[in-house]
């Protein structure tokens, strides 16, 4: 029956396209090239940058020196036989930055300025460059100079490609270190986290402890607020002049203990939300089973809770694990002399103007996270075959010891989110700490610091409703073609590959891909370099991922034939989209919009490259304002993110509510 | 049934002796499975036609071939004189029902209604008045206002039908619109869809499994297996002389017995010879000698046989099931290596011959019912 060898010959038919088709194949590949162009081109530049080295070619430089009268009488000789013969530039010597230079008269020790001797130089290619004071020079001609011109000379590098950032980056300790940092930070704060949220979300699920609807709301508080804002309230808490100083017994917050502590902070929403699923999906019979079995708790936990969990965890442990190695702001924040990969990005190229060794470090952070987010994938996919095979689900029952247990766990862990929080907001409003107590506004003046002042904040909000706006129509709309074209496989795998990308990349690589991508002179998208748009389109991309899986789950519990209905009505795609699609989506797009805003508002990491006097936002404050000591007004500035993400997230509830009442009659039956 | 009173009657000119719809040497392929193999089938105009067969047996990917949903790798599909082979849904004439209805969730019956209606020139007015005219035809002029969540099943399934008409389609395809219902409302839509369909004159094309649904509503039933089709004909028709083993075991009940061929109106079943529809085999061929359980005849214990008689057999009476309308009797004949022979016999007839199990009776197989089959294919339909 299966043998297709029997088929006629004679050519397949091909299917006429509708308008329809047409229309939206377009679309599907305008926003395919947006993302290309907005991250696969970027981190394109960013690769070849990382291999693009830069040496000196000694071979390609003559000189000639004349007797002390200005005749020449010796023969002309290579800069490379002089230094053969006096060895004053070693292998490490001739390896140079982009902007390398090297002076000619150290080829000369009796060199004198004072000298009536006379020089000529000239590059034995056209290739060959030097500089005569500030005045470039290349090509094969003589140039004769007096001692007191040579002096000035200096011959720059040739840019070729290799290996030889990476040698560098290998060879010197203070940078490859970091990898080592990183990784163990990551390591240890991903067990750390997933445990405690781990023991969070089962007292959540499986016991009957009160108050469920305000601890879940408390384990997700960290979402809305920066990465670096534990970091100041850390600070606060266990800096110099930190109120429990003493409890770290002589040990520095500054450094591995403050990036731990910090990141279980920040991420603890995120593995809570990911194990509070994973635990509430698994089944209540196996647990009525081994109940009946006489099953010890111990037995039942290890043998029943965490298989049913085991997806969950293995996802939460990769999801933390990126979260922490790719941060930026919380090491950049409490990190001290420990240096990670991260912030050795941020080093290199704002620091030190090394473009190059940032490209290097930002191939080194991605290998990791492309890692993580492979393996995240795999298990999620097979997750969503394990939710939908389930059903019956676990109803606790009231247990006195184990509920109580349960409350003080949830305490503990509440205080600890809640006190950061608090903390910050009270150094905010703290006149000058530890020495005047009094309360005042004074933090709230940011004007008055460095950092970008309020316009900064009201930056961020724009960013973060334009991105909202942008990113949901383009993501939603995006996921409708991809869901819903007919035919072109090939064009929509491609999609689905490139939407899953930035999900793999981190915030600082894509900032510095955007670097390199935009700010060259030679590409016409130059004009949105340092613009609010660059600003909008990076945050879109960076968080472009997590939108279009929530957009495509929403899609795909739409009925699959409203498409043909509509084709077979003789009615008009958008006409579907704009009428049926959107509004039995708008909970989705409020989701997505919702995320995208608060994501917007917190970010750190991409922006940091691309802001411009003009556009700096609220978060980039934060930064700058603790980098230069303000560390006051950064806690006040991370909470009024933190309250402008919460209300937002109060707004998007109502209207979700409201939006469920008014479709009442058409959504439930 | 009133409701359908103010149906406007549609007519398409066409030349009679051409058919509505011509669909000639069809394949799909998905990779190296071939769910239609060289399929070929007209369909008349105002024809009601039903592709019936077991699940997988390619009557959804044929139907959606016909509306352009999921184009076939070969072959043509001519639509009223026009060749539709590679055209996409939206330039071809048809409406369509799907199991899951479609409707849209978010806009009122009335909307759903309208929405194919829209956008050709339509005022207003015209289509308030239409689709109040097609809210009456299928008897939910109340309910307008209301959405598709808040009415029944069945009444879901009539607004589907309602919006896939309100164009005047020339065609109406209908995907198992009606095995989403439970078995009482299903018989009920059944009349009144098949009614709808004869007041409109709609050329239809229904896909069912069930084939109680399409003996009682086709003109025409396409029978398909594996991706091909196996008979096509009326449903008296195929009932009564099936094409092939698959098609009288898929539509009604059959016995089936091994035989062998004896002669071009004879064959041996077991020990005993019987004779039995004319048929091509050539004498010695293992067939199936197949017959329907109704047509099994009954006689009384006193029956003797002479030695006239032909086809009888003295058969056991094992289970009696009563099933309402008749007995159902497992008989064996230890005549028959073991096999069963399962006859429905007419509570008269079981009344009449005081018939009770453990009995041992004489049946006869009329000759006409008794039907020689070449046996199934075995190997190849592994899936
Ligand atoms: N998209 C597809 N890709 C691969 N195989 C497919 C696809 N769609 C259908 N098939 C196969 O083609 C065969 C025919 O499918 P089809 O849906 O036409 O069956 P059907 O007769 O409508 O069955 P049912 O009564 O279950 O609806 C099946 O074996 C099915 O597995
Ligand atoms: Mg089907």
């Amino acid at each position: 029956m299966t043998d297709a060898a029997t088929l006629p010959p004679g050519r397949d038919v091909k299917p006429r396209l509708s308008r329809d088709d047409v229309m939206m194949r377009s679309w599907m590949i305008v926003i395919a090239l947006y993302l290309v162009v907005t991250l696969v081109f970027p981190l394109y530049a960013m690769l070849s940058k990382s291999f693009s080295t830069y040496h000196f070619d000694l071979g390609q430089f003559e000189f000639q020196v004349s007797d002390d009268d200005g005749v020449f009488a010796t023969d002309p000789v290579l800069a490379s036989t002089l230094n053969d013969q006096l060895g004053v530039f070693g292998e490490a010597d001739l390896r140079a930055g982009s902007d390398g230079r090297l002076p000619a008269t150290k080829l000369f020790p009796d060199f004198s300025f004072r000298s009536s001797k006379m020089y000529r130089v000239r590059g034995t290619s056209d290739e060959a460059v030097y500089l005569v004071g500030s005045t470039r020079h290349s090509g094969t001609a003589w140039q004769e100079l007096d001692s007191n011109t040579f002096r000035r000379v200096q011959m720059r590098p040739v840019s070729g490609t290799g290996f030889g950032n990476f040698v560098t980056y290998f060879s010197t300790p203070a940078l490859s270190n970091s990898i080592k940092n990183s990784l163990v930070i990551s390591t240890i704060a991903t067990v750390l986290t997933v445990t405690l949220a781990f023991g969070f979300a089962y007292a959540l699920n499986r016991s009957c402890l009160r108050f469920k609807g305000a601890f879940r709301i408390i384990a997700m508080a960290p979402i809305l607020v920066p990465s670096l804002l534990p970091g100041i309230a850390l600070v606060y808490l266990f800096g110099n002049q930190g109120m429990l100083k003493e409890l770290l017994m002589g040990q520095s917050i500054y450094g591995p203990i403050g990036i731990l502590i910090g990141s279980v902070f920040f991420t603890f929403p995120h593995a809570f939300l990911i194990l509070s699923t994973a635990l509430a999906i698994s089944d209540a019979r196996l647990y009525e089973a081994a109940d009946s079995l006489k099953t010890s708790p111990w037995k039942t936990f290890w043998t029943v809770t965490i298989p049913g969990a085991r997806y969950g965890i293995i996802s939460a442990t990769f999801v933390v694990f990126n979260l922490v190695i790719t941060d930026f702001g919380l090491p950049k924040v409490i990190g001290g002399q420990f240096n990670v990969l991260a912030v050795d990005i941020y080093k290199q190229v704002i620091g030190q103007q090394n473009f190059e060794m940032g490209a290097v470090v930002s191939v080194v952070l991605l290998i990791p996270a492309v890692f993580a987010f492979a393996i995240d994938r795999i298990v999620q996919r097979r997750q969503v075959a394990q939710l939908s095979a389930r059903s019956v689900p676990y109803e606790p029952k009231p247990q006195k010891g184990r509920d109580r247990v349960a409350m003080i766990y949830c305490s503990v862990i509440g205080v600890f989110i809640i006190g950061l929080l608090a903390i910050c907001q009270y150094a905010a409003l703290i006149k000058f700490w530890p020495y005047d107590l009094s309360l005042s506004l004074n933090n709230y003046q940011f004007d008055l610091m460095d950092g970008g002042g309020w316009g900064s904040y009201f930056n961020s909000i724009k960013l973060g409703l334009l991105t909202a706006i942008v990113g949901t129509g383009v993501v939603f709309f995006g996921a409708y073609l991809v869901e819903k074209a007919n035919g072109f496989e090939m064009g929509r795998g491609f999609f689905q590959m490139v939407a899953m990308l930035p999900m793999a990349v981190p915030g600082m690589v894509l900032g510095l891909a955007y670097i390199f991508f935009f700010n060259n002179p030679a590409n016409p998208l130059n004009a949105i370099y340092g613009t609010m748009a660059i600003l909008v389109v990076c945050t879109v991309t960076h968080f472009y991922t997590v939108s279009h899986l929530t957009a495509v789950t929403a899609l795909k519990q739409m009925d699959r034939e409203f498409e043909s209905v509509s084709a077979s009505l003789k009615q008009p795609t958008m006409k579907l989209f704009r009428r049926v699609t959107v509004p039995v989506c708008l909970p989705a797009l409020l989701d997505i919009s919702i995320y995208l805003f608060v994501n917007a508002m917190t970010t750190v990491s991409a922006v940091v490259f691309l802001y411009s006097p003009k556009t700096a936002l609220a978060s980039i404050a934060v930064l700058n304002m603790d980098d230069a000591g303000d560390i006051a007004p950064a806690a006040a500035m991370g909470m009024m993110i933190f309250y402008t993400n919460a209300a937002a997230r109060i707004i998007h509830l109502l209207v979700s509510r409201g939006l469920l009442t008014r479709t009442q009659a058409w959504r439930f039956r | 049934m009133n409701a359908l009173k103010s149906a406007p009657v549609l007519a398409h000119e066409v030349p009679a002796k051409d058919p509505y719809l011509e669909i000639s040497d069809l394949w799909k392929l998905y990779g190296d499975f071939v769910a239609l193999r060289d399929v070929s089938l007209k369909v008349e105009e105002g024809e009601f036609v039903c592709f019936l067969g077991p699940s997988g047996c390619g009557k959804t990917t044929l139907l959606r071939a016909i509306a352009g949903l999921d184009l076939q790798t070969r072959g043509t599909v001519i639509q009223n004189g026009q060749d539709v082979s590679n055209l996409p849904p939206s330039r071809r004439d048809f409406g369509i029902v799907f199991q899951s209805y479609a409707l849209f969730p978010n806009l009122t019956i009335r909307k759903n209604i309208a929405y194919g209606l829209e956008n050709a020139g339509r005022s207003k007015e015209e289509i308030t008045v239409r689709v109040t005219e097609l809210l009456d035809m299928v008897g939910l002029s109340e309910q307008g206002n209301k959405y598709p969540a808040q009415l029944s099943g069945g009444q879901q399934q009539r607004i589907a039908l309602a919006r896939a008409i309100a164009t005047s389609p020339g065609l109406l395809l209908l995907d198992e619109p009606l095995s989403a219902l439970d078995a009482k409302v299903r018989v009920h839509l059944r009349h009144e869809i098949k009614e709808l369909q004869r007041k409109l004159g709609v050329t239809t094309v229904m896909v069912t499994h069930d084939q109680e649904e399409a003996l009682s509503m086709a003109d025409r039933i396409v029978v398909m297996n594996h991706g091909v089709i196996e008979q096509v004909g009326a449903p008296t028709e195929v009932y009564k002389n099936p094409a092939s083993l698959f098609v009288a075991g898929f539509i009604g009940e059959m016995n089936q017995l091994e035989a062998q061929i004896l002669s071009e109106n004879r064959l041996r079943i077991g020990k005993h010879e019987f004779e039995c529809r004319d048929h091509d085999f050539d004498p010695g061929t293992t067939v199936v000698a197949a017959i329907r359980p109704d047509d099994v005849v009954p006689h009384g214990s006193d029956f003797v046989p002479d030695a006239g008689a032909k086809n009888c057999e003295l058969v056991r009476i094992g289970d009696m099931e009563f099933l309402g309308s008749f007995w159902r009797c497992h008989l064996i004949s230890d005549d028959f290596h073991g096999a069963e022979l399962i006859a429905d016999f007419s509570v008269n007839a079981v009344r009449r011959l005081s018939l009770a199990t453990r009995q041992e009776i004489h049946v006869e197989l009329p000759r006409e019912n008794l039907i020689a089959f070449a046996p199934e294919a075995q190997g190849g339909d592994d899936d």
